[in-house]
């Protein structure tokens, strides 16, 4: 490697930092200093604590956790079962059904927002977290990578297990779960990571505080139409974002890992 | 008795599958045929006199053209930047883990976030790229609210956000790549750029064509940066086809129209299913 | 045991009820500047503590578009709210979705009658429909100039007289630009929005210039016009021609800080950011009406109260109660002071708060002079799309794709299409 490229690439990092560090700046930075760099400007906690007024971020970071959690949770157990029935169980239409549920890999539920949202209205679950989580919670993305990994699970062990009088139920508990445990922990983070950010599906389910999360709760509070106060505005994102992006320094390594591992498959 | 397990087991996942996609997706067409009812005029069968609307209205036009020059420009930069950032990365490169960092950390921020840090970027006067520009003499720029430049800028912020996402796939694929062809070209003496375009690249083509496919579903998928930045302006100068989607279903509730459009957009990600269903059974025998 | 279950719980639930708590909920949007939540709740205490049985919670929906979008949304989902503030141009939609309730029918009383004509007639115009009242004004607004006192002195004008008509602005907006060294440009002679709500602003231009966009009915526009294409040639012109204003669109949301930061000596804007520039600018700074061409004129804006017709009888009237309460001149006044938008009603004016913040800051007062100059806001029949047309077409026009005309006649053409079937 060059050394020219070494400084390009060290260059462009700090290019691509740019913006979130910009954000650091100006929420620690009084509004007058926002637009100026002058380096002994003065610190202040004051934008976040003005950020926290405007906005109620522990309801909509709750209702993240919530979210992200309920969705998780689902999403683990109904995968688990599909994948199972795709991997081991030679049943009648299997390939078609698995190609109508790989159609979902390109047909999110946001595409469909329309039909979605009156579907929501229809069973009363329109400004709920529920509502929010609903269309995920089968998804064709885990069904798939937890299908290759079950696939590549030796049938001896299997077998073993079925000597010892273990039914479907138990060989998939007790052999395929803690084998594919890499699966899940790399679908569990990029899971987490997409359903932490989504933002357009939870715009449109949800009309009041209790159930939004971080992003519409960020959306809302940043909205222009509320004349633009750019410190205040990049505390509040900071907020919004912290623990994410403090989750992600702290397990890099878990994130990349599960993200290529993802990738792989 | 298979056939009852198999079926059991994937009745909960298909239960939720069918109700969010495959019938949305079905009576969003079925809806295409209707018109909009309101309280005093109920919903009547039409035809294809929505679509007759769609072809002659600009809007739409003005729509595709943008999904498509924000597609050509966002997918083959992002990717190539991602190819490079892997290669890069992948390589003797100090503070090795700091780089890739910050390379992989625009995407974890929602894009909400994202959009209301760029706009201030964007800002005319006031704005970080304005000022940077003053610092060498030039002039302010009007970015977001100049049809000339706004498609350029939301490609730039898009690249930013996505290429560390897709440099991860490439990593993931550079580093099942068997040491020793590298060692071989070295002694052969072959250069790295011919090692890159004869050995490399090639042996990331699967890599290119997924990441490919993922790219291009996701410039269909992404407009939240819309909410936050130009809510299409000027002009429809920087709509997209969901937001337009959005707009018309959700401002106009003029549903029949927004079903109408759905079904574009529907076809549209219909062939890149059966383009990627493709290309996993061939991947899928690669190995 | 199921029996004894039932039956406890019948009577717990008929005791909640025979508490007769009313619970109501309310959508509002916020599209000015300020902590304008913390307002609206303590407004909210204030009414629950003088009346007990009446718990009322507030959802504050983001901007108009938002507030119509979630409480019609709610309106569909079955769970509605039983009034809101909503824009005030909503009123073709709501009427034609056939959700709201006329404010005649509920007052009964000789008091209700009165309060119902306490208001100023300029902002009773966008809620009245064939003679009933369908929107109590709240938070209303027009469009005001403010300008940069000391932008003025350094410019060798009279800091204390703004422009009274088009020219004088073209005039002192063209001394008002000032240039550093490299001939970049460091402050604007003026700017006016054209994101967010450009229809708004184009409303300002043609009513100064003579004409109004839409006619009483909803169901026919104006845009064509020669003076309406006129007036918005002299808009464009001050960007691409007179170089006073930056070429392409205005940022709406980023305007404020624009004139807070000098960056440009004049900005038309809504009064209701007048607070916030007040507490944030660090110049002395005038508020004036909009300069004359033909005549003063400026659109009103802003949001009413509405009650939906999903509600029950006990519902609707404590709904009444609170709007009425909410818009009484003392609350009227609160809300003005806090936000910069006009007090909806002349009592409001006579409280000794407001006359004392008006003597000591009359820039308050220029919105409510100007209520005599005022039109109501651009509403009609698919007001969204019509309003959409009209925007697209501004924003063609000002970036320069097509020319004022040409911009204007297939605005007019879209619109004489979309609102065919209501005439």
């Amino acid at each position: 490697m060059t050394h020219a490229e070494r400084v390009a690439a060290w260059l462009l990092a700090i290019l691509w930092l740019s913006p979130l560090l910009y954000a650091f700046w100006a929420a620690f930075h009084p509004p007058a200093f926002a637009t100026t760099f002058d380096p002994l400007a003065p610190l202040t906690l004051a934008n976040f604590e003005k950020a926290w007024g405007y906005a109620p971020f522990p309801r909509h970071f709750l209702n993240t956790v919530i979210l992200v959690t309920m969705v998780l949770a689902a999403q683990l157990v109904l995968c688990t079962l599909a994948a199972f029935a795709f991997a081991r169980f030679d049943f009648a239409g299997r390939d078609v059904a698995f190609a109508l549920v790989l159609l979902q890999l390109m047909i999110m539920p946001e595409v469909l927002i329309v039909e979605n949202y009156r579907t929501m209205a229809r069973l009363g679950l329109v400004d709920t977290i529920l509502g929010i989580g609903l269309p995920y919670m089968a998804s064709a993305f885990g069904i798939f990578l937890l299908r290759q990994t079950f696939k590549t699970i030796p049938r001896e062990l299997e077998e073993a297990a079925r000597v010892e009088g273990c039914s479907w139920l138990g060989v998939l508990w007790r052999v395929y779960v803690p084998l594919a445990r890499p699966t899940y922990l790399a679908y569990a983070l990029v899971s987490v990571s997409y359903h932490w950010n989504n933002f357009l599906w939870p715009l449109i389910v949800t009309n009041s505080v209790n159930t939004r999360p971080l992003t519409v709760g960020l959306a809302i509070f940043g909205a222009p139409e509320s004349g633009v106060d750019w410190s205040v505005i990049s505390a509040g994102t900071l907020m919004a974002v912290a623990p994410l992006l403090v989750a992600f320094l702290l397990f890099q390594r878990q994130f990349m890992q599960s993200f290529m591992q993802a990738g792989i498959k | 008795m298979r056939h009852v397990y198999g079926w059991l087991l994937l009745t909960p996942a298909a239960i939720l599958l069918v109700a969010f996609t495959h019938y949305p997706a079905v009576a969003t067409l079925a809806e295409s045929f209707f018109s909009t009812g309101t309280a005093v005029r109920p919903s009547r069968f039409v035809g294809l006199d929505n679509y007759a609307a769609l072809a002659a209205d600009p809007v739409f036009w003005q729509v595709l053209r943008n999904n498509f020059w924000f597609a050509l420009g966002t997918i083959p930069t992002s990717i190539a930047l991602a190819l490079l950032m892997a290669l890069w990365v992948n390589g003797r490169l100090p503070a090795r883990a700091l780089v890739r960092m910050a390379y992989f950390t625009p995407t974890v921020l929602p894009m909400i976030a994202v959009a209301n840090l760029w706009l201030y970027f964007y800002t005319p006067q006031i704005g970080l790229l304005d000022k940077v520009a003053a610092m060498f003499g030039a002039g302010s720029h009007n970015w977001l609210g100049s049809p000339d430049t706004v498609m350029g800028c939301l490609i730039a912020m898009t690249i930013w956000k996505e290429a560390g996402f897709f440099m991860i796939f490439y990593l993931a694929a550079l580093q099942t790549l068997p040491p020793e062809l590298g060692e071989a070209a070295r002694i052969e003496g072959a250069s790295r750029w011919y090692f890159f375009r004869r050995v490399t690249f090639p042996l990331l083509m699967p890599t290119t064509l997924f990441v490919l496919v993922n790219a291009t579903i996701n410039s269909f998928k992404l407009v939240d940066h819309l909410f936050i930045l130009t809510k299409g302006g000027p002009d429809n100068a920087s709509n997209l086809l969901l937001y337009y989607i959005y707009q018309v279903a959700f401002s106009f509730f003029d549903v029949a129209y927004a079903a109408t459009l759905t079904v574009i957009l529907l076809f549209m990600l219909g062939i890149f299913a059966v383009v990627q269903f493709q290309l996993i059974e061939r991947r899928v025998h690669y190995r | 045991m199921n029996y004894l279950l039932s039956l406890l719980l019948a009577l717990v639930v008929g005791s909640a009820h025979a508490q007769g708590k009313t619970e109501l909920t309310f959508y509002y949007p916020i599209a000015v500047g300020g902590p304008l939540t913390k307002v609206i709740d303590n407004l909210v205490a204030g009414f629950e503590k003088e009346n007990p049985n009446v718990k009322i919670s507030s959802v504050y929906a983001g901007n108009y578009d938002d507030a119509r979008i979630k409480a019609l949304a709610a309106q569909k989902a079955g769970q509605p709210a039983q009034m809101s503030v909503l824009f005030s141009i909503d009123i073709y939609e709501l009427l034609e979705q056939d959700l709201i309730v006329p404010f005649d029918d509920l007052a009964t009383t000789a008091a209700d009658k009165a309060w119902l004509k306490s208001f100023y007639p300029a902002l009773m115009a966008n809620g009245t429909y064939k003679g009933k009242v369908y929107g109590i004004p709240f938070q209303r607004s027009t469009i005001v100039m403010y300008w940069n006192k000391d932008a003025f002195k350094e410019a060798g004008l009279d800091p204390e007289k703004a422009p009274s008509n088009w020219n004088e602005m073209q005039q002192m907006a063209a001394r008002l630009v000032k240039k550093d060294a490299g001939g970049n440009v460091t402050r604007w002679g003026v700017m006016v929005p054209s994101t967010g709500y450009a229809y708004w602003m184009f409303q300002a231009f043609a009513r100064e210039n003579g004409q109004d966009l839409m006619n009483a009915e909803g169901n026919r526009t104006n845009f064509a016009h020669p003076d309406v294409v006129a007036a918005l040639e002299y808009w464009v012109n001050l960007g691409r021609k007179d170089r006073v204003m930056p070429e392409g669109t205005v940022e709406w949301g980023t305007l404020r800080q624009n004139f807070v930061e000098g960056k440009t000596a004049i900005m038309w804007h809504t009064t209701g950011n007048l607070t916030a520039v007040k507490d944030s600018a660090k110049f002395p700074f005038g508020v004036a009406m909009l300069p004359a061409s033909k005549q003063r004129g400026s659109p009103t804006g802003g949001g009413n109260w509405y009650i939906f017709k999903k509600s029950t009888p006990a519902e609707r009237k404590a709904a009444f109660e609170f709007i009425k309460w909410v818009t009484a001149p003392e609350r009227a006044a609160e809300w003005s002071i806090a936000t910069g938008y006009v007090a909806v009603s002349p009592a409001a004016y006579e409280t000794p708060k407001l006359k004392e913040y008006v003597s000591g800051f009359p820039q308050a007062a220029v919105a409510r002079d100007q209520l005599k100059f005022a039109t109501p806001e651009l509403s009609t029949f698919q007001t969204g799309r019509v309003r959409k047309a009209l925007d697209d077409a501004i924003q063609a026009a000002i970036t320069g794709s097509k020319s004022p005309a040409d911009a204007l006649k297939a605005a007019q053409a879209e619109s004489e299409r979309l609102l065919k079937s209501y005439k």
